[in-house]
């Protein structure tokens, strides 16, 4: 597939970005541990503990960059006032990116491309987001009143303005996960592609307790020890449960698909919970790494976005990343076999199963990728090997730190190379190729 | 936590009340900030000789009046008894009929020092008898001062001379505010080895104004246990005087580890210092990010009280494990490393339960006793390099742990000491921060114990 992108790739880049380290806090259920911690105060949480970790007081950071997918208005500058409110120099400048669930990663994007371009020589990108603390916002009708109100110039015109308020819109707006042009929740759409590539309960169920397995064996050889730091006395993310079993998971009731005609297969245990939390990476140039003797994980190779069309129905709403992958992979001369870890971001158990099916079907790849065959099976040793969201829980915009970070400092201590897909609202996907420098 | 007590017969009423029902009256203590004055007052040097002549012209060149004998009426910052030269009993009356004199005119806060020699260097029986005579005097002169005042000793070791620059290092720190928690105490002191004593003459041996405020600059110090009270202290202390701290703690308390770190300016690193691997994740950090490890402070510990009769083997090796375990694994990883300094100084946390025992902390008395015998062989060891180890004993200190003791037995503990108050997690931190600097050269092997001379174990 010669498109655009790949007449790219023969340019090299200019410099190497790195990941440097990271630093996250533990991710707590929603209304739990974090009920009453805004984003904005776990950002500046995370912030202060990966600038404690590499001794970054003071300093002045090249860039910040992160963001929330449930956002406050008034928090419009989110990663600018967290690093206002932070150990960093005052003199470090801030923005806030959205793109839904793959924020995070999106903001490790950005901020390596503009190392590897010179523009800066460090720079921290990440993401928080807390559905306890969310948005409650006023009816579309009360805000259309309360605005013609403020441009009401006689108390003639007030009275009209203030008429035309309906008791119905009293009632406030809470934040949903509802798709606006389909108005199916994110669970119902994967629903959708989940009985389309016929994923099995019992596939789903496995992989949610991989998840849950892996994580706690990274918790018991001391992984986290130098990614985390705790937070209002979570130590550890809220969700993992080291002692589950594919028994207790078999008996959870489904919460997704149980309108449509196929078995309703998505329950709470392999779909994940609505979670807070925050998590940031440190990037920098080769140059900036060695000045400071800081440690150099993994380099940040390539990247690629990509987005489907979910509404009219011809692909599924959480398969952006499908189409990502084999952009990325063509682009840098690439096949799954260059891969010796993946991290695959799992909104459901079944989002990564329906991934790896379309990817091992030749029908699908010629059809709807335009491959010449299947792009391939992936290892399931390589894949989550320190657990993913289900285990550790997806506060949407952290998701993307917390999984860079890991994934560097695995490549750091194992070697190889490690490709990310994250999937996102929108029917978007972001992917990204991280390498071990040794 | 807070010492009401303190607070309350510091001010006029409740004050005259105490004195006149003969209740304690602990003062306020002088405590050291960056550019100190080390004697506002003039300061008596009693004793004979060529020792005593040699401190008293030395000191004129400190900014420091420096007076032969008591002026009547005089008020002194402090008073420094010179008995190196003692070989017999009958020698100590005269100098210490003065400093008794002298100590009438002590302004709050003021200092006694005596200065003598090692009464196990000496084989002749008359002249021991004279040195461990000075060491009775000495602590007898510490329990009788009032007002904040404490009374401590130089011994002089080998070829020491009261003039050396270790010598003077210990000096300057008995007459500082860093030590106003320390009393009754005896410092060994040994003359330096040639390697380290360039950079103390610098330090110790110019005027006032030739002493660094940042004793330790430039120097890389990694404290355990750093998240909270004490430890958190002697970050904060050993960072103003100048050091890069490596703070750590359990990853449990990462949050408040985070936030020591930057306060201090340095870097919260996450180990479990009972894990095998602690020394190695240690000094791959210094070493990747400040190339030399120069000081280090032994300061975790934990607590699991029990009287013998019911102790369970979880709270017994619990306790073994964290407060001495771990520090003889790390030592002996830390100095097979490259990345520890030829002048690295380790300081380990003892306490004044690991001298005296106390009911329900056999366990903990176990350990604090092992790391006062563990400093001694290490310190042996040592001897003739410019490295050292020793231990600080903290007595009461006031942190949240004392503040669980109950209320009444809290005032009791207080009161016991010779100065009638419990110390601060900066007494003990001033006394680290000395033991790390070049003043503290030619100490070696010891016990220094920050309790005010608490009757416990004195």
């Amino acid at each position: 597939m010669a498109d655009q992108a790949g007449a790219q790739n023969t340019a090299p880049s200019p410099r190497t970005a790195v990941v440097i380290g990271g630093n996250r806090i533990p991710f707590a259920r929603s209304s739990g541990a974090y009920a009453y911690s805004s984003n904005k105060d776990m950002l500046i949480a995370a912030l202060d503990g990966l600038v404690a970790r590499f001794g970054l007081q003071g300093e002045r950071i090249g860039e910040v960059a992160a963001g929330a997918v449930l956002k406050h208005s008034r928090d419009f500058n989110l990663t600018r006032e967290a690093v206002l409110g932070s150990a960093l120099s005052p003199e470090t400048p801030a923005y806030d990116l959205q793109q839904a669930c793959a924020t995070g990663l999106e903001t490790v994007v950005g901020l390596s491309n503009k190392i590897k371009l010179g523009q800066i020589e460090s720079g921290i990108a990440g993401g928080v987001d807390s559905a306890s603390d969310a948005p409650i916002v006023v009816s579309e009708g009360l805000r259309r009143v309360l605005l013609d109100l403020s441009r009401a110039r006689t108390t003639q015109q007030k009275i009209k303005a203030l008429s035309a308020l309906r008791p119905k819109d009293l009632s406030p707006n809470a934040p949903t996960t509802g798709e606006p042009r389909t108005g199916l929740s994110m669970g119902e759409h994967q629903a959708l592609t989940t009985a389309a590539w016929d994923i099995s309960r019992e596939a789903q169920d496995e992989l949610a307790y991989r998840s849950h397995r892996n994580l706690a064996a990274a918790y018991e050889r001391g992984f986290f020890s130098d990614l985390m730091t705790p937070y209002r006395g979570l130590t550890r993310d809220a969700n993992l449960r080291a002692d589950t079993s594919l028994e207790k998971l078999a008996t959870l009731k489904p919460v997704f698909g149980k309108g449509l005609d196929t078995p309703a297969t998505m329950t709470a245990g392999n779909s994940t919970p609505l979670t807070d939390g925050a998590a940031l990476v440190l990037l920098g140039s080769e140059e900036y790494a060695t000045a400071n003797n800081l440690p150099m994980l993994a380099n940040i190779v390539d990247a690629e976005a990509a987005a489907v069309d979910f509404v009219h129905g011809e692909e599924g709403l959480l398969m952006g990343g499908v189409h990502a992958v084999p952009r990325l992979l063509e682009r840098n001369g690439l096949t799954f076999d260059d891969f010796d870890f993946f991290e695959i971001h799992e909104a459901f158990a079944a989002t990564v199963l329906s991934a790896l099916a379309a990817w091992e079907d030749p029908d699908y790849c010629k059809r709807v990728l335009g491959l010449d065959g299947a792009l391939g099976s992936i290892d399931r040793s390589k894949l989550n090997v320190n657990g993913s969201s289900l285990a550790a829980g997806h506060p949407f915009a952290a998701t993307g730190g917390r999984i860079v970070a890991s994934l560097a400092k695995t490549l750091s201590e194992q070697g190889g190379r490690g490709l990310i897909s994250i999937c996102a609202a929108g029917g978007q996907g972001v992917v990204a190729i991280l390498e071990a420098r040794n | 936590m807070a010492d009401n007590y303190l607070d309350l017969v510091n001010t006029p009423l409740p004050g005259r009340i105490a004195k006149a029902l003969g209740l304690p009256r602990p003062s306020v203590l002088r405590r050291y900030t960056p550019g100190e004055a080390l004697a506002p007052m003039p300061v008596l040097v009693t004793g004979s000789g060529a020792g005593a002549d040699a401190l008293a012209e030395l000191l004129l060149g400190w900014d420091i009046e420096v007076r032969r004998h008591v002026l009547p009426g005089e008020k002194l910052s402090a008073a420094v008894v010179v008995l190196d030269q003692a070989a017999s009993p009958m020698d100590l009356a005269a100098p210490m009929l003065e400093l008794g004199q002298a100590v009438k005119l002590l302004v709050p806060g003021g200092r006694v020092v005596g200065i003598f020699r090692s009464p196990a260097e000496t084989a002749d029986p008359a002249e021991a008898a004279a040195r461990q005579g000075v060491d009775g005097a000495l602590r007898s002169v510490a329990h009788e001062l009032r007002g904040g005042a404490t009374a401590n000793g130089i011994v002089l070791r080998g070829t020491a001379t009261t003039t050396d620059p270790t010598t003077l290092g210990a000096l300057r720190f008995f007459l500082s505010g860093r030590s106003a928690y320390v009393d009754g105490q005896f410092l060994d002191v040994a003359p330096a080895p040639a390697d380290s004593v360039t950079e103390l003459a610098a330090a110790t041996t110019a005027e006032g104004e030739g002493v660094p405020d940042q004793p330790l600059a430039g120097r890389t110090a990694v404290v355990t246990g750093a998240a909270r009270g004490i430890g958190a202290k002697i970050a904060e202390v050993l960072a103003r005087d100048g050091a890069r701290v490596v703070a750590v703690d359990v990853p449990a308390a990462g949050e408040q580890l985070a936030q020591v770190a930057n306060r201090v300016g340095g870097t919260a690193l996450q180990v479990d210092i009972t894990a095998p691997e602690a020394a190695t994740r240690i000094l791959e950090h210094v070493g990747q990010r400040y190339g030399v490890l120069d000081i280090v402070v032994h300061n975790a510990g934990i607590t699991r009280d029990k009287l013998l009769a019911n102790m369970d083997a979880a709270r017994w090796d619990s306790v073994i494990a964290v407060n001495i375990a771990s520090q003889l694994r790390m030592n002996e990883q830390i100095l097979a490393s490259p990345v520890f300094s030829a002048t690295g100084r380790i300081i380990s946390l003892a306490s004044t339960s690991g001298i005296a025992g106390n009911r329900g902390q056999s366990n903990y008395a176990a350990s604090k006793a092992g790391v006062i015998g563990m400093v001694r062989a290490q310190g042996a060891a040592f001897d003739g390099s410019a490295r050292t180890i020793n231990a600080v004993a903290p007595g009461f200190i006031e942190t949240d742990m004392t503040a669980k003791i109950p209320p009444l037995r809290r005032q009791v503990a207080r009161r016991l000491s010779s100065l009638q108050q419990g110390g601060l997690p900066v007494d003990v931190a001033e006394t680290i921060a000395f033991l790390a600097s070049d003043a503290a050269a030619g100490i070696n092997g010891q016990v220094v114990r920050v309790c005010g001379q608490n009757l416990v174990g004195a």
